[in-house]
């Protein structure tokens, strides 16, 4: 009776032991799984990674190319601007393209800012107003501050001004008709009149 | 003998619960994070794809250099053909 209580705790020990154990392996083991899942994972976004580092690294040193060259247009287009117009007309004339722009002056001179545009219409003839806003009929237009649609379909732009004609071409027909031949060869031979180059009849004297 | 017997009972009843409570919060924080990685991978796959047009800017470099140029041409010959502004006080 006494050995019997004296191994019935230490069963009970050994068995709960077992228990701890058995419950450390069975979470550490999935716990193991999940990390091993989440280093795969993890490779696969540093294979991502490192392509996007691959990829962009040029994209810096051509940006800055980019930029550099539309400095320099921007910087020749108004320095020529200012230089032929004048910096008032070329305010106003930046005005008249795009709506009020002139309040961002012009990026190399700075005193443009205090430059109150002059209503460029009074300034400079209507063709000449229209050839400064043939700019605005470029797609890159469609951003420009003025806003609204691009006034050039550039696909459709062509076909669009010879619809203006009453030609066929443009229709693509399949047979147009031919031109007339002429010559000794001619199909068709037109005889001279015999009035042509005769003496002009002579009304007979005496008449009304 | 009574207090092994108390021993075995805080044992079974305090010891091997929160044993398996902190082994359960550690399973299900490492699962957790599973997903959000499988996550973070398909989005820097898209990424890189994003970036497969970045060649393309090549051809942009070139293209806005042509431009210029061809700017800087119309630009000298408009200084030649077209008179400069008058001084403003002249």
């Amino acid at each position: 009776m006494l050995v019997v209580g004296l191994v019935a705790p230490a069963v009970v020990l050994i068995a709960t032991v077992v228990l701890i154990v058995l419950a450390l392996v069975y979470y550490l083991v999935s716990t193991i799984v999940a990390l091993r899942r989440v280093a795969a994972g993890l490779d696969q976004v540093i294979d991502g990674v490192g392509e996007i580092v691959a990829k962009s690294a040029p994209v810096n040193e051509i940006v800055v190319a980019i930029n550099q060259q539309l400095d320099a247009g921007v910087d020749l287009l108004e320095g020529l601007l200012v230089q032929k117009a004048g910096l008032s007309d070329a305010v106003g004339l930046i005005d008249g393209v795009y709506p009020g722009a002139a309040a961002a002056g012009l990026r190399n001179f700075p005193d443009s800012t205090e430059v109150e545009p002059p209503r460029i219409g009074e300034v400079y003839t209507k063709g000449t107003l229209t050839l400064a806003r043939l700019g605005r009929e470029a797609p890159v237009a469609a951003a420009s501050p003025a806003g609204g649609e691009v006034l050039r379909n550039v696909e459709g732009g062509s076909l669009a001004a010879r619809q203006l004609y009453p030609s066929v071409r443009h229709t693509s027909p399949e047979k147009l008709p031919r031109s007339p031949v002429i010559g000794t060869d001619a199909p068709v031979q037109y005889e001279e009149r015999d009035d042509v180059g005769a003496p002009r009849k002579r009304l007979p004297a005496g008449g009304p | 003998m009574t207090l092994w017997w108390i021993g075995d009972i805080v044992l079974l009843v305090v010891v091997v619960p929160i044993v398996v409570y902190l082994l359960r919060g550690v399973l299900s924080a490492a699962e957790s994070i599973v997903p959000t990685v499988d996550e973070i991978a398909s989005v820097a796959r898209a990424g890189s794809q994003d970036l497969d047009a970045a060649p393309l800017l090549l051809t942009t470099r070139d293209q806005v250099e042509q431009t210029v140029a061809g700017v800087a041409n119309y630009g000298g010959s408009l200084d030649v053909i077209l008179d400069d502004a008058e001084e403003e006080g002249e």
